[in-house]
């Protein structure tokens, strides 16, 4: 039986287990929305304010389950604004599927209205893109698309799909069994060649990043720790792939990295890096990053393999089997001296990075939240100060439980992202830390929260200014603060309230705690607005292209 | 050649974008080209890209594995410096009567280039061989006025028996 190319493509998300989209409707996707109109009881789409939302919500979503996200939107602006979402996905590797309507193959070219060449603006953000102007491709394309997203380095894929393609009929044949994902044969020799450095160092280090999360792979990460008697750092994207408290976790390392870590992570000779990218935020100086030390680097993208720092050994595939693998081929040793050493690095705290505990700050705010959050919630950030201070002070102890714009750093990612993530983890307590210039980007979505009545703690870090710009303005533009003085007069307590959520002020520790009760006790969304100073920096620092000589303690 | 190009086969599908694709990536990773043909191979839905680029160990890597990252790549391969048959095409017309055209004939004989098309005011040449021998004709040329010019870009295959062909697994 012959069926539409708009009832093919929720087929297809059907096949693939897809029960949440988000999206935007529009003129070049009515088809669609009338077939998930029909669908409605198997999948649910949520409607955002902007699709930019809405692809921060389809990413976020894709990181805290680990399935690919789906974004739907129609076509020129509606795609368009997908844009930056998609890079955000992109450049964190998160697994999504957006889908776009375009015009009717005989208007394209033509400049038609809403027309807009979106696979060519997309495609050196997307893993890979298609325009399918044959309906008879449109089930193989949805379900390679499906596939690219997910398998090896994750990542999105764009699906356009113009209005008469969404019309025409087709056949709908079930898919046939999956294919089988890629696997990636490392020689015995690059195995060997791993274990013989492991087993020759003095001074391991493990440093892992977003791979081991998006792998599941931390309890090889530790069994590997383990054998080796290495500690771990992280890269801000690895944060929750160890638990906080591990007694080998020294948490994150880079430019706003714990002080220990850092320091221990100079002192080693060899430095074990799983599913990271050594970005420039993460690594500072790349020669001085690994002198005296040599790198094994594990990782599934063979394109990542010295990019940024030249590996001495590299292990490619899935960061999972690839340290199950390993541990099983290590014998098992003990480094009773850099245990010590270790030990001593991370209890020698200096003082000048300690915060007045009895005050409201970024430490004790964020502390507070931690105490009172259940331990299931997520944590979302937008970008900024109060992204680095959440990195550093919130201790978290799951997986997929800190979601984060890494690599693109995008201020207004954190609404959506909340939104994504609540949906994502069955509409649980969910975190956002935000500031007032990322919230003022894409706090249009507080209104989506508010229609789905989603439990989302927002804690808007309030410092009138653009903190982290103002910071590098303090530190090395000569305190010349071009433009980052914000004189907004937003109420945020009635804006949100406006929008139909609870909001709050507070200005000390004392006014925080019952705020804080009251705002996990609350069924929907919930604001509170908290004063912060606007001189307040992120510390330690190690400037760009700087070392951890250079760290900065005080400023 | 110069010491630091090297040149780059790959089998891409025949679909439309595909040249979008690879040459935007060199663009996006900040990769030098020097020149790229492409043409349909003996299976209709592979083409085949030759590209010639510039670049050290780290750069020629990176272009390798940044390119077999794309979907619509199928295999990317380093043509040897040695044993590969290289190849360019070049057009090269003159403007000039025939009382001027003493030597021209000489040089075309000598470089085995051919005469495509002759006017009383003009004289249309052709070339194929290895680049350095294109330059050369081309530098020859120069002192006749080089009223137009056009090249194909280098396109290379390996001698004896060992082909190019994509890979089964992807």
């Amino acid at each position: 039986m012959k069926i539409k190319g708009a009832e093919l493509i929720i087929r297809i998300l059907l096949e693939k287990g897809v029960d949440t989209v988000f999206g935007y409707p529009g003129g070049a996707v009515l088809n669609i929305y009338d077939e998930l109109y029909k669908a409605s009881d198997r999948i649910k789409h949520y409607t955002t304010c902007h699709e930019q939302g809405a692809s921060h919500a389809a990413d976020a979503y894709a990181r805290v389950t680990g399935k690919v996200g789906v974004v739907l939107a129609t076509s020129g602006p509606g795609a368009t604004n997908l844009v930056t979402g998609i890079a955000n996905a992109y450049l964190d590797s998160s697994p999504i599927v957006a889908i776009t309507g375009n015009v009717a193959c005989p208007a394209i070219g033509k400049d038609s209205f809403q027309e807009v060449d979106i696979t060519g603006v997309t495609m050196p953000i997307t893993k890979h893109n298609y325009i399918v102007k044959d309906v008879n491709r449109l089930a193989s394309v949805l379900r390679e698309a499906f596939e690219i997203a997910a398998s090896g380095r994750p990542g999105p894929v764009l699906v356009d799909i113009p209005k008469d393609v969404q019309q025409a009929e087709c056949e709908y044949e079930p898919a046939e069994d999956a294919v089988e994902p890629q696997q990636y044969r490392n020689g015995k020799e690059a195995f060997a060649q791993a274990v013989k450095l492991i087993s020759e160092c003095k001074r391991p280090f493990i440093y892992t990043g977003g791979g081991t999360v998006s792998s599941n792979a931390s309890k090889e990460l530790l069994a590997l720790a383990e054998k080796i008697d290495s500690p771990i750092g992280s890269s801000m994207m690895g944060l929750s792939a160890v638990s906080h408290d591990h007694p080998r976790f020294l948490g994150m390392t880079g430019m706003h990295g714990k002080l220990a870590a850092s320091r221990v992570l100079s002192e080693a000779d060899l430095l074990i890096a799983i599913g990271t990218r050594f970005s420039d935020r993460a690594t500072g100086n790349k020669v001085e990053y690994i002198k005296g030390k040599k790198v094994i680097h594990i990782d599934i993208d063979p394109s990542e393999i010295s990019k940024n720092i030249p590996a001495f050994v590299s292990l490619i595939g899935d960061v999972k089997s690839v340290l199950k693998k390993l541990v099983n081929e290590l014998p098992p040793c003990d480094r009773k001296d850099w245990h010590q050493e270790v030990e001593n690095i991370r209890n020698s705290s200096d003082r000048r990075l300690e915060k007045p505990k009895d005050e409201l700050n970024p430490q004790t705010l964020i502390q507070a939240v931690n105490r009172h959050a259940p331990k299931d919630s997520v944590v979302c950030t937008d970008v900024g100060q109060h992204q680095m201070w959440t990195a550093q002070y919130y201790e978290f102890s799951k997986p997929r439980s800190f979601v984060t714009s890494g690599g693109l750093g995008t201020m207004g990612f954190g609404m959506g992202a909340a939104i994504g993530s609540c949906l994502g983890n069955n509409r649980k307590k969910t975190i956002l830390f935000t500031s007032d210039g990322s919230f003022h980007m894409n706090m249009n979505e507080m209104v989506t929260a508010v229609s789905h009545q989603l439990p989302l703690v927002v804690v808007l870090l309030n410092n009138n200014t653009l903190g982290m710009v103002r910071q590098w303005q303090t530190l090395f533009f000569g305190c010349r603060y071009s433009n980052t003085s914000l004189e907004r007069r937003t109420d945020y307590v009635k804006l949100v309230e406006a929008f139909g959520a609870t909001g709050m002020r507070v200005s000390t520790l004392e006014e925080l705690e019952p705020a804080l009760e009251k705002a996990f006790a609350a069924k929907g969304p919930v604001l509170i607005e908290a004063a912060i100073d606007q001189d307040e920096k992120v510390l330690p620092m190690i400037p760009p292209d700087g070392t951890i000589k250079d760290i900065i303690l005080k400023a | 050649m110069n010491s630091d190009e090297f040149i780059l086969s790959i089998l891409v599908n025949n679909e439309a974008g595909v040249l979008t694709r690879v040459s935007s990536l060199f663009s996006r990773r900040a990769f030098n080209i020097d020149s790229l043909s492409v043409g349909v191979t003996d299976d209709p839905k592979i083409s085949r890209i030759t590209i010639v680029a510039r670049g050290d160990d780290y750069v020629k890597n990176q272009i390798i594995l940044q390119l077999e990252k794309l979907h619509d790549v199928k295999k990317v391969e380093l043509m040897p410096q040695t044993g590969t048959v290289m190849r360019e095409l070049v057009l090269i017309k003159l403007n000039i009567s025939q009382e001027s055209r003493v030597g021209l004939m000489e040089a075309v004989s000598v470089f085995r280039a051919k005469v495509v098309d002759l006017t009383n005011d003009s004289v249309t040449l052709e070339i194929t061989g290895e680049r350095s021998k294109c330059n050369a004709f081309v530098e020859y040329l120069r002192a006749f006025g080089i009223a137009e010019l056009c090249r194909t870009g280098l396109t290379a295959i390996t001698r004896g028996p060992k082909t190019l062909k994509p890979d089964e697994s992807v």
